[in-house]
């Protein structure tokens, strides 16, 4: 359906987007997910062929979007980051410019304009005009504009973002209902809301795809990272082979502890096994008190964080290093 | 290209922008024919259009500054770029619905010759000669107001810009008075801008060799005509710079000669604008 070759964008010496390769199929949402500035609007904007990309292609159907551009976006509705409204028309004038602009038959507009209208629920207020509806109303009128003419494919760039909770439920609801008969494309960078609504799960980082699962997938490969915490008063080597004898334990993690006399141990079994009371009565067999024990559970936050944030790391150290040395300049001035 | 059209004439109508433009065309002309035409019976329109060519600079800009740039900085170009359309039905679109509001004085004024044969003899096709130049020109000037528009995003930056090249277009008779008209001048002001055009290659190209080729083969083929007949280059400088007087290609129609060469220049700098604003639309997807 959509296929991503390669794709690269350069704005002079940063490179926004960084060789993506993915393909979109039918019927089914689709979630992007990263950090402010991953690219994922710049990626969307590549896909519907609003911005050109530096190399690479995108094929829609396989029209490619540049060359083939009139084919291409006909297949696709797409509500940018900004809902692009004209503030002087009414709600309804809107809708039916845009429904003129992408083509749909003029039979069917009045009837189509309705519907959508029913569907994101701004019916009550089609002679508003745009410029005077609420951020949310806004959004709606935007989502409004992307389904119309039913596309195969709907792209939706943080259609969220702004938006009270109340308001936010109902448009997942309603992307969730455009799923079963569209594909949807949605961008995000808040994981709760992808793993809630899409199908599939495509985490970018500085440009870079790092991830692209179901999230129930995601959602396995968090807990691999589940691990059992204690800290325990006693003799280190004693207590390290005790725990290690234990037939589920898959490995154990040494470290100090800031108590004194004690020892802090990080736990990974086999399949999650549950080995707290059995650990319990060992260590009081042995006279080794346990001092705490917690079940440390890995999120999908986790898997996020640790996919995204490791290239970041390594640019804040720049950063800071920049920061020190403007600091260092700055104390010269005052010296003058 | 006709929903963008019907688009731009509502906004427009819909804001003031439309009424004013329409009623300060209306007001200066209106002025200008009662004073010449009916206070001091005086049968022709040229003096009347020509006395009132400045009020484009003004109207101009203030009718095409928000074309391009509008959608720019509200983002809404999202939605026509990324609809099913070529960008050249998007450009031509709001062109034809800027000439569609232009056409509402101009067929008002269609009516004073009307007005004028009542009280004696007119000759209709001279009057009608007049007007058609008038509206060329206008749509001339309008062409170069939406190029402007689409390189900028700010509405005042654009209507600034505008209103100084149309100005600097208006009294271009004026500065090229300022050059004489001997050979030599304009030889050295056509070397000058063979090197300007040489350093726009080197900047658009980013090869310094063709760059140098270009200038130094326009530089010896300068030289080599100026040695064959001087005579080619007398008062060239005027030449050159009446291209860009577009108000000096209406004088004929004054006169109330239908100037075929007249209507295919502002139909080429029509062209070239409409060229140029599809160029710059489609160049920005590329930075």
């Amino acid at each position: 359906m959509i296929e991503v070759k390669n794709l690269v964008k350069r704005y002079g010496n940063h490179t926004a987007v960084d060789g993506l390769n993915f393909t979109i199929e039918e019927g089914k949402i689709y979630g992007f997910l990263g950090p402010n500035g991953a690219g994922k609007s710049t990626t969307m904007n590549m896909i519907t062929g609003y911005i050109a990309s530096t190399s690479g292609e995108v094929l829609i159907n396989g029209c490619n979007i540049l060359d083939d551009a009139e084919k291409a976006k006909k297949y696709i509705g797409y509500l940018p980051e900004q809902p692009p409204l004209y503030f002087d028309m009414t709600v309804r004038e809107y809708l039916q410019f845009v429904a003129e602009l992408k083509k749909v038959p003029k039979k069917d507009r009045e009837t189509m304009i309705e519907e959508i209208m029913d569907v994101v629920k701004i019916k009550e207020m089609p002679n508003r005009l745009i410029r005077n509806l609420s951020k949310g109303y806004k959004q709606r009128v935007g989502l409004a504009q992307a389904i119309i003419g039913y596309p195969e494919i709907i792209i939706l760039d943080e259609p969220t973002v702004g938006l009270d909770p109340k308001q936010i439920i109902e448009i997942r609801d309603l992307i969730k209902s455009l799923g079963k008969n569209h594909t949807v494309i949605l961008s995000s960078h808040i994981l709760s809301e992808v793993s809630a609504v899409c199908d599939y799960v495509l985490i970018i980082a500085h440009g870079k795809l790092v991830a692209s699962d179901t999230p129930e997938n995601l959602s396995k490969k968090a807990f691999e990272d589940d691990a059992l915490e204690l800290t325990v008063k006693g003799e280190r080597d004693e207590i390290v082979s005790a725990v290690e004898a234990f037939e589920n334990v898959d490995s154990v993690t040494v470290k100090e502890s800031k108590e004194p006399g004690c020892v802090d141990l990080s736990v990974k079994t086999y399949d999650l096994a549950d080995i707290r009371e059995e650990l319990f009565y060992r260590m009081a067999e042995l006279h080794y008190p346990i001092l705490k024990m917690e079940h440390i559970r890995a999120t999908l936050e986790d898997i996020f964080l640790e996919l995204t944030e490791r290239p970041e790391d390594v640019d804040r150290s720049g950063e800071e290093q920049l920061d020190m040395e403007i600091g260092e300049e700055e104390d010269h001035d005052s010296n003058l | 290209m006709i929903v963008i059209c019907k688009k731009e004439l509502r906004s427009y109508f819909t804001s003031m922008m439309g009424y004013i433009f329409v009623f300060f065309i209306l007001l200066v002309t209106g002025i200008y024919f009662t004073a010449y035409n009916i206070n001091s019976a005086y049968p022709k329109l040229d003096y009347t259009l020509n006395a009132v060519l400045f009020v484009f600079l003004v109207a101009v800009p203030v009718l095409t500054m928000k074309i391009l740039a509008d959608e720019r900085r509200l983002k809404t170009d999202q939605l026509l770029l990324t609809a099913p359309l070529k960008v050249e039905d998007i450009v031509l679109g709001k062109y034809l619905a800027l000439i569609t509001i232009y056409a509402i004085p101009i067929l008002i004024i269609c009516l004073y010759p009307l007005i004028m044969s009542q009280f004696g003899t007119v000759s209709m096709f001279e009057a009608y000669t007049v007007i058609l130049g008038f509206f060329l020109l206008g749509c001339a000037d309008i062409a170069i107001g939406v190029y402007i528009s689409s390189v900028t995003e700010s509405q005042v930056i654009a209507a600034v810009i505008t209103f100084g090249v149309l100005f600097v277009s208006f009294v271009m008779e004026g500065i090229a008075q300022f050059f004489s008209t001997a050979a030599v001048t304009s030889l050295v002001c056509y070397m000058v801008l063979v090197v300007i055009l040489a350093l726009i290659i080197e900047m658009m190209f980013r090869s310094k060799t063709i760059a140098v080729a270009v200038g130094a083969a326009g530089e010896i083929i300068l030289l080599i005509l100026y040695a064959v007949n001087s005579t080619l280059f007398e008062s060239g400088i005027q030449k050159f710079l009446s291209i860009f007087n577009l108000a000096g290609h209406f004088n004929n129609f004054a006169n109330g000669i239908l100037d075929l060469s007249g209507v295919l220049y502002f139909v080429s700098v029509i062209g070239v604008c409409m060229l140029l604003t599809v160029q710059s639309i489609l160049k920005r997807r590329w930075n």
